[in-house]
């Protein structure tokens, strides 16, 4: 794609607005290589106001975070700004030395991070960690730092702030980490808050609650906001400009409505039209009922954790509490739920990784135990992974890892393995000049359609896709999620997918299954499940899901972060479990 | 991320990708030197290294400087027993050459073994060999090399078990580690998945990934075994005297080291080109065999 000129900041800021607290001028980021300098980002020019909200959105390597951490002077070692200028209420940043710096940053200007566990110091309590922000920028007492550090947490709607003081990073949950941090952020009211994909390792209904915070507080301190994510409906929700960034360019920059409504670029068009969007696809007529591919009957699989006296497992992890379902020839059943809800540890049992009770059919074949998971069985269904970097051994050639799976089931000789692979590659949309790559030669979208190709190799029933297009870019998962449509088509296959995200669920599956601690709760068809939500738990998730569109309107709902059950528990004291009610054509919810 | 194609590097066979590296190129020449010098030592030096040249001391019965003798005939001078230095340094490589390689080599073999099974298959059969491995970890090294060589009679091959028997623990310790994680991850998980057996897994999987550390071990290895051969010939239960090693020949002259410095010197330098040019080559071996690396030759 030719790279689109990059525009002049959108229309002055709205009359009547404060002046700016950030403005950039034509900052352009190069990383210093044996070739010399190469610009990482060129020539990005924007203007943020009180208690305004910036989001720069863009896909990975961008350049957004990058632009983001140029202001906080935070750039890697061989990294640094070539040319423009960051004003912070008239000081230009980026001449500053770091010892005025260091005084700047969580002051005057505060960043919180992608990922809360590991932005938190892991060995210090919540409270010793806000006091230390707190009093390396002002001289206040200990008494004093600890007042404001309670006020911080109250800030953020911790439940018990007072308790969470003396709490550690792990025993707080995900949500409230990045509580936590937000806490730490605003505890020195700083003029402008940089959020860096701030709700993109959250689930969804956590992200809700972050997101409703945010834009809570940035109304209560009129704090400014520049918000960095990939996702357009945290975009079209919290911002009230976008910047649209590409390969280190400024594609585009207005106000969210105009931009999603009329974009310019073809870019953007094409970015905001990969988008998935819940309801966006037409009603279709129910398959006609064919042969069940995979039967799972009181599935059940459980860990043990914890260590008594003498070694002795204290705990049980209910995984997954005698899950039920059935997919039939050419069906995409989607699992969704969240984080710990034991989707991903059903396709490991199908797969044979974990031991389990209760039965699996696979292709007809019935799987009592772990041990019944035969080369024939794995056959027959076949995993993708959800990091494609992860499920590929860095070691060998990737023509060899497609090959792999026939040389273990002894099919074909060489030289068919290796045309088999070829017709493979190029069906995938790869070429036959790949074959002999390594896996670190790729970009993300090509390894996943590596790791399809090998799990087509042998022809299966079932393709289990466990949360695989979740680590792509919107672009290439719009691209993914059709190739998985054709092969389905044309190959005749079904598909579990498991996936946290509604939207790409709602277009990609026939019948889905929510879970929620291991049980599913709601099952039917996509739009039975999707346009008929029953079960409370459904409503919220579907209710939490960002939706790309300026003009939806969400009624307010702040919500203290509150301890989410847990699915283990003191051994002897299974969960109870919920009984499935038909509604009528298959639409089943869980009673209660 | 686009989904465009990165440019391919260009790829050579890993001798010569070996050989592009200065340092490692350093590090084969040195060790291709030590093998020469230990293979043709009877026809590199006109001596034998038993015998005591009588115009190989002075007059007071001390040692000859390097370049001493008649008409400077002992290159590097003699030693205590009026004996050339050179020669016994050259049929010295001969020793410390089986012990590294023998030794270190048996130490790895075993030490992986033990180490990859405990953590691929973990359970009971990876408790035992761990608690066997720290077993052996507690019992001091050089207290069981006394007591085997006592039990046994000295010998070269002796003290090569003896080395190996006490080197396997440490690889075998890091290389369970390593695998234990690398198990978890998921390509490993993949592979099984696909119906791998756990032959493939551990050979074509798990062990490119381990051969990495276990070259780094082997070659930080050979340095050690060297002097621990040292150690034990100079306690009288290592390489018997007269047959010269770099070990007992420091060993043998060290009460002459103020006033004869070269018979320390020498054999001390030849130990020390020997661990670094297996480090050296070790580092860049590391480096040829993980193709991330590779665009950078």
């Amino acid at each position: 794609m030719t790279l689109a000129e990059p525009h002049q900041p959108g229309a002055a800021p709205a009359p009547g607005a404060s002046p700016a607290v950030l403005s950039v001028e034509g900052l352009t980021i190069s990383v210093a290589t044996e070739a010399g300098l190469r610009p990482l980002v060129q020539d990005v020019t924007f203007t943020l106001s009180r208690g305004e909200t910036l989001a720069i959105a863009g896909e990975s390597g961008s350049g957004k975070s990058i632009t983001s951490l140029a202001v906080m002077g935070l750039l890697p070692p061989n990294v640094r700004p070539t040319a423009g200028r960051v004003l912070l209420g008239g000081t230009d940043l980026l001449a500053l030395p770091e010892s005025r710096m260091r005084a700047i940053r969580g002051d005057r200007v505060a960043m919180i991070f992608q990922e809360p566990m590991t932005s938190l110091n892991p060995v210090m309590t919540v409270g010793a960690q806000l006091i230390e922000a707190i009093r390396a920028h002002e001289p206040v007492s200990l008494r004093e730092a600890r007042a404001r550090a309670i006020e911080a947490l109250d800030a953020v709607r911790l439940s018990e702030p007072a308790r969470r003081m003396g709490q550690h990073p792990h025993e707080l949950s995900g949500g409230m980490r990045q509580r936590v941090m937000i806490a730490m952020a605003l505890a020195l009211k700083p003029d402008l808050l940089i959020a860096d994909e701030p709700t993109t390792a959250l689930d969804v209904t956590v992200q809700r609650e972050v997101l409703d915070l945010l834009r809570d507080l940035r109304r209560e301190t009129g704090t400014a906001l520049i918000l960095i994510t990939h996702d357009m409906g945290v975009v079209a929700e919290m911002a009230d400009r976008v910047l649209v960034m590409k390969d280190g360019h400024m594609v585009e920059q207005g106000p969210v409505a105009q931009v999603f409504e009329a974009p310019r670029e073809p870019y953007t068009r094409a970015l905001l039209s990969a988008v998935p969007r819940m309801g966006s696809r037409p009603p279709e007529p129910a398959p006609p009922p064919a042969a069940p591919v995979l039967v799972l009957r009181d599935l059940v699989v459980g860990f043990d954790a914890g260590a008594g006296l003498l070694g002795r497992p204290t705990h049980r992890v209910h995984a997954v509490e005698g899950v039920s379902l059935t997919i039939g020839e050419r069906e995409t059943f989607a699992l969704v739920g969240e984080s710990g809800c034991g989707k991903s540890t059903i396709a490991k049992a199908i797969a044979g990784l974990v031991a389990f009770s209760g039965e699996i059919e696979v292709a007809g074949r019935v799987l009592r135990s772990q041990a019944d998971v035969t080369r024939e069985v794995r056959r027959q269904a076949q995993l993708v992974f959800q990091d494609p970097a992860a499920a590929l051994d860095p070691r060998m050639r990737v023509g060899d890892l497609v090959a792999e799976p026939l040389v273990i089931h002894g099919i074909g000789t060489r030289e068919e393995r290796r045309a088999k692979v070829e017709a493979l590659f190029e069906r995938v949309g790869l070429t036959r000049a790949q074959i002999d790559r390594y896996p670190h030669e790729f970009s993300g979208g090509q390894r996943q359609r590596i790791c399809i190709a090998r799990a087509l190799a042998l022809n299966p029933k079932l393709i289990v896709a466990d949360e695989s297009v979740s680590a792509l870019d919107v672009s290439v998962q719009a691209r993914v999620l059709a190739l998985l449509k054709e092969l389905k088509d044309q190959f005749g296959m079904s598909y579990l997918f498991i996936s946290h995200d509604m939207a790409v669920v709602d277009s990609i599956a026939d019948r889905v299954g929510v879970m929620y601690l291991g049980q599913i709760v709601e099952t039917g068809t996509r739009e039975q499940v999707f346009g008929n939500p029953r079960h409370p738990y459904t409503r919220r998730l579907i209710e939490a899901v960002p939706v790309p569109d300026p003009d939806h309107v969400r009624p307010p709902r702040p919500r203290e972060a509150r301890e989410i059950p847990s699915p283990v528990r003191l051994r002897g004291d299974p969960p109870a479990r919920v009984a499935l009610r038909d509604l009528g054509d298959g639409h089943l919810v869980a009673a209660g | 991320m686009s989904d465009v194609a990165l440019p391919e590097p260009a790829r050579r066979g890993t001798l010569a990708r070996l050989t592009r590296r200065p340092l490692a190129l350093l590090g084969l020449l040195l060790i291709a030197a030590t093998v020469f010098a230990a293979v043709f030592a009877p026809w590199l030096t006109p001596y034998s290294p038993y015998e005591q040249h009588f115009d190989g001391l002075t007059l007071e019965g001390a040692p000859l400087p390097p370049g001493g003798g008649p008409d400077g005939a002992f290159a590097l001078g003699t030693d205590l027993l009026g004996r050339d230095l050179l020669t016994r340094i050259l049929f010295g490589a001969r020793t410390s050459l089986v012990i590294g390689i023998v030794a270190n080599g048996m130490a790895l073999i075993v030490g992986t073994l033990v180490g990859v099974t405990a953590g691929y298959f973990r359970g009971w059969l990876g408790g035992l060999l761990m608690r066997f491995t720290d077993l052996m970890m507690a019992f001091p090294a050089l207290l069981l090399a006394i007591c085997l060589a006592a039990i046994l009679q000295p010998s070269l091959w002796i003290v090569a078990l003896v080395i190996a028997l006490v080197n396997w623990v440490q690889v075998a310790r890091v290389l369970y580690t390593e695998t234990t994680s690398l198990a978890e991850r998921d390509f490993v998980q993949a592979e099984r998945a696909i119906g791998a057996g756990h032959g493939r897994i551990l050979f074509r999987h798990l062990l490119p990934h381990l051969l990495p550390m276990i070259i780094v071990y082997g070659t930080l290895g050979i340095s050690t075994t060297v002097l621990l051969e040292a150690t034990l010939s100079f306690l009288g239960i290592g390489v018997q005297p007269p047959d010269p090693s770099w070990g007992n020949i420091i060993f043998e002259n060290q009460t002459y080291f103020q006033a004869a410095p070269w018979l320390v010197f020498f054999p001390g330098m030849a130990i020390l080109a020997l661990a670094l040019a297996f480090n050296l080559v070790g580092d860049a071996l590391r480096d040829v065999l993980d193709p991330t690396q590779r665009a950078r030759g």
